[in-house]
């Protein structure tokens, strides 16, 4: 595929005329998905896809189209003679663009990644016989991704997974679930078997009667998997400079000084650390690491080209949507060992579902306890619990409210496939939050 | 190219129980204007195939960019493989399903067939941004058009073949104010594009953009000065632009056969709703008529065939506030009833392009009007808010515990519409909250509208949707405002 793309991009190269410039960025994969239910298969496919993305830049305007393409130099060539083409006839139709800025100092790079990856017998078989007896369901997908990036100026990137991602869920009965997940580069049958071993130990305990909770507010622990979903909603909008400049930030109190988050909450997007590529499709290479918050307070933004141009500032590589990829938020001194007996008696929220913002000043958010979440008294897990909503501020619960935060992180790869596999991640820590408001 | 890959595809089919090829090309185009400067124009050319093997009772597809003769033998190959391997550990076994052999085509109704050049189109867009800045607290504005022409071929080894073709149009618009450390964004037709229809430049005017810029412009700032939603148990009246997602998160995820049957369980969640409802239970008042309408032109999730074949027809799926028939395809029906369940489905099986394959979506899901007049509504209410335009969601995995917000309301007192007040929000079961529906309004009160952003599935799909309801008075629900 690499030598594909680069010979691609080199005809591309030979069809820039005068003054033009040419981006061109690859997006595709070859992909497994297997869909289980109850055990067994509901759907099972493959997806290979090829897309790029080929920008033309010409008198300080830019114009672009993502086309599907083959793989087949010949056709393909001949396709994206077309678009530009295309692409020419466009830019007399469009005034200047102040904002238009992209990479003209090539920066070349390379990631390949090395992996080892049951084939999808194997896979199949060792799925469905951990899961013999039990009501698994879940997706199983795999296989390798390709990013590229190349213009007509020589710069030349390349970024190559090949992973897998299975999530599953053992349910007991109605809502009553166990979730896990085992994701990686290298598939390990044993350490698989462990982590559906351990996710039968919490089954066990979801069927026990369930407690129903009133709305109040409660001591809380919040697994990495739950702090996730509350990161990837402040990340909806919170952390791009466009959206904090023009006031749609939720976390816009933290921007202006007037509210903070508990010293210990210390947020960056660690790129160096991260499974996305290392760069972006105007070209620019992405900043290692971009503090965002540090000891509860506003220390930085993902900054994307056309931002950098239109509030004259640096821009850090950051994508066109500004929203991070390789969160990372930092570490505390709980112990996850020991996390029962601090929690004493409170909430073990598994999962959160669903969040949104209640009140986007207040950066207030409503949501759902999903999946294993028990009732604890004195240490000891006594039952699960029915779902709740909740309903609170993240100046209260990463604020005031914030216990603590596990020295034990999680990496969590990013399931979504919607349109193409995710090379997203965030490393959590779990928290041990107070008054927790839970409203219905 | 269409009818080359089509013959190839017959040359090739293997000697199974069930091969199909489904063809998509999709041609985008996205102008937007941010504060009044052009951002670079973006346009997509996405196609491919999937093939779909059925074969001694199981299930696979492929799915490729790659449509030349080597790119679809080799996806037929990987199909049939999966197929085979997942024969006798499947769900079901699909060979002992019965596929539809459909043959027809769709053309979306276009009345304005020749299209706005880009540059006009620039202009539009330029006119409502500009008309956007009325006041310095107005610190952010933007207008957007998506135009999508879409191509759908279906063709199976046993003969069937449909050809469709979609126009979709997505007009936006939004707006935010800032004063005092507050700001308020209030958009036209909500942030996630409830004007969008199937059609050509006529949606544009449909949908009331021209002008729109201003009006909204207002709003917010209107909205930047009125006070918080007041809170405590009222009359609640839900404008179009909120019953569409109150339609969809509340009636259509739960019924959704798919979400039933247990596949949506490790993502998107079950359902409060079980297969022995069917046909008996009360889900809302006698005024609740839902009906699932894929034939309402313009609407943005019509067609003729869904992507499984089957023929598309109006059907009701709560009538008189009796729950009748479930969001389910051909194979969740047939799943559904190889479990014992005699329940009814309609033609629902969609995927959101080529590299997806069919699940149960809810499409067009409407309220036929009822007899009141918006008027009659406000006037029956002593306390209560009237809520506009949804801006935050959230339910939970069964679809039961739901909190809803709006981005403007407007206090209802002694029978009249008062001040607006900001952050309305509402939280309810959606096992009672039908219950409480006590007006449902006119035709006079009805809006097509939709969303081209539904997530579901494993692997994700993000599909179209379109929800046509009139205004709705419910009785006696829980509403609050937000903290300053």
């Amino acid at each position: 595929m690499q030598t594909y793309f680069y010979a691609l991009a080199d005809f591309i190269t030979t069809q820039t005329k005068g003054s033009e410039t040419t981006l061109v960025y690859l997006s595709a994969e070859e992909s497994n998905f297997v869909r289980f239910n109850k055990n067994a298969v509901r759907q099972a496919g493959s997806v290979k896809q090829l897309v790029v993305t080929l920008s033309l830049i010409a008198n300080q305007r830019r114009a672009e189209s993502r086309i599907s393409l083959s793989g087949e130099r010949e056709n393909d060539e001949a396709h994206v003679k077309a678009i530009l083409e295309t692409l020419r006839r466009d830019l007399g139709d469009l005034p200047e663009d102040p904002y238009l800025l992209f990479n003209q100092t090539p920066q070349s790079s390379e990631h390949i990644g090395a992996s080892h990856l049951p084939n999808d017998a194997e896979m199949l078989d060792q799925v469905i016989n951990q899961g013999k007896g039990k009501d698994l369901v879940g997706l199983f997908a795999s296989g390798v991704i390709y990013k590229g990036f190349a213009n007509s100026l020589g710069q030349r990137n390349w970024h190559c997974v090949d992973n897998f991602n299975f999530e599953w869920c053992l349910y007991h009965a109605a809502d009553k679930a166990v979730k896990n997940g085992y994701a990686g580069i290298h598939w390990n049958a044993t350490e698989f078997a462990q982590k559906m071993a351990a996710s039968g130990t919490q089954l066990d305990i979801l069927k026990r009667p369930a407690k129903a909770l009133v709305p109040g507010q409660y001591r809380a622990y919040l697994a990495p998997a739950a702090v996730n979903e509350i990161v990837e909603l402040l990340s909806w909008g919170s952390f791009g400079v466009k959206s904090q400049r023009n006031k749609q930030s939720p976390l816009m109190r933290l921007e202006d000084g007037s509210m903070a988050l508990h010293t210990s909450v210390s947020l960056k997007e660690n790129s160096h650390d991260g499974v996305a590529p290392s760069f972006q499709a105007d070209g620019f290479l992405k900043a290692a690491e971009v503090q965002l918050v540090v000891a509860g307070k506003q220390a930085g933004a993902l900054i994307s080209p056309r931002s950098a141009r239109e509030f004259n500032i640096d821009n850090n590589g950051a994508n066109s949507s500004e929203v991070p990829e390789s969160l990372d938020m930092a570490a505390g001194n709980l112990s996850a060992d020991a996390i029962l007996e601090t929690l004493g008696t409170g909430l073990l929220i598994g999962n959160l579902h669903y969040l949104n913002y209640s009140d986007r000043m207040a950066c207030r958010m409503t949501g759902m306890t999903r999946f294993a979440t028990f009732w604890v008294e004195n240490g000891e897990i006594q039952a699960p619990l029915n779902v709740m909503r909740f309903d609170d501020s993240a100046y209260r619960l990463l604020g005031d409210n914030l216990l603590g935060l596990t020295k034990e992180r999680d990496l969590i790869l990013d399931p979504a496939s919607y349109s193409e596999r995710s090379t997203g991640s965030a490393r959590l820590p779990g928290a041990l939050v107070r008054d927790f408001a839970l409203t219905l | 190219m269409t009818a080359s890959f089509e013959s190839t595809f017959k040359r090739l089919i293997p000697a199974v129980d069930f091969c199909s090829l489904r063809f998509v090309e999709e041609s985008t185009e996205q102008l937007a204007v941010r504060q009044n400067v052009a951002e670079p124009p973006q346009s997509c050319i996405d196609r491919g195939v999937m093939i779909t093997v059925i074969d001694k009772g199981g299930y696979g597809y492929a799915a490729t960019s790659d449509m030349s003769e080597s790119g679809l033998r080799a996806a037929i190959a990987r199909a049939h493989e999966w197929a085979r391997l997942t024969a006798g550990r499947s769900v079901a076994d699909y060979s002992t399903f019965a596929m539809p052999k459909p043959s027809g085509q769709y053309r979306t109704p276009v009345l304005q067939p020749t299209p706005l050049s880009k540059r006009e189109k620039i202009e539009l867009l330029n006119a409502e941004s500009a008309s956007c800045k009325i006041d310095d607290r107005i610190v952010d504005w933007s207008a957007s058009f998506w135009t999508t022409h879409t191509k759908q071929l279906y063709v199976t080894a046993d003969g069937a073949m449909v050809d469709q073709e979609f126009d979709f149009l997505v007009p936006s618009l939004a707006v935010t104010a800032f004063a005092d450390g507050h700001a308020q964004t209030r958009s036209f037709g909500g942030q996630y594009n409830g004007f969008c229809q199937q059609g050509g430049t006529e949606v544009i005017s449909r949908s009331g953009f021209c002008g729109s810029g201003k009006r909204t412009a207002e709003e917010a700032l209107a909205l930047l000065a009125a006070p918080n939603c007041p809170s405590g148990k009222m009359d609640v009246i839900l404008m179009p632009d909120q019953m569409m997602l109150q339609i969809h998160e509340s009636i259509g995820h739960p019924l959704e056969l798919d979400r039933i049957l247990g596949d949506e369980r490790n993502f998107a969640g079950t359902s409060f709703v079980t297969l022995d409802m069917f046909g008996s239970y009360q889900y809302g008042s006698p005024l609740l008529n839902v009906t699932f309408d894929p034939t309402l032109a313009h609407q943005f999730a019509s067609f003729a065939f869904d992507d499984d074949g089957a023929e598309a027809k109006k059907a009701f799926i709560i009538e008189h506030g009796i729950l009748k028939r479930t969001l389910g395809g051909t194979i969740s029906q047939a799943r559904a009833r190889a479990q014992g369940a005699m329940v009814e489905g309609v033609s629902t099986a969609r995927s959101c392009s080529w590299n997806r394959a069919p699940i149960d979506r809810m499409s067009n899901l409407n309220i036929e009007p009822g007899t009141s007049s918006l008027e009659d509504m406000i006037g029956s209410i002593e306390n209560g808010v009237l809520m506009r335009t949804n801006v935050s969601w959230s339910i939970d995995d069964s679809r039961n515990k739901f909190q809803f917000g709006c981005e403007l309301g407007q206090v209802i007192e002694n029978g009249k519409l008062a001040h607006i007040v900001k952050n309305p929000n509402y939280r309810g079961i959606s096992a009672t909250f039908w219950r409480s529906l006590a007006m449902v309004g006119n035709t006079s009160t009805q809006e097509i509208m939709g969303t081209p952003f539904c997530g579901k599935g494993e692997p994700s799909q993000v599909i179209r949707v379109g929800h046509a309801s009139p205004a709705c008075k419910f009785s006696n629900i829980d509403v609050f405002g937000a903290e300053d």
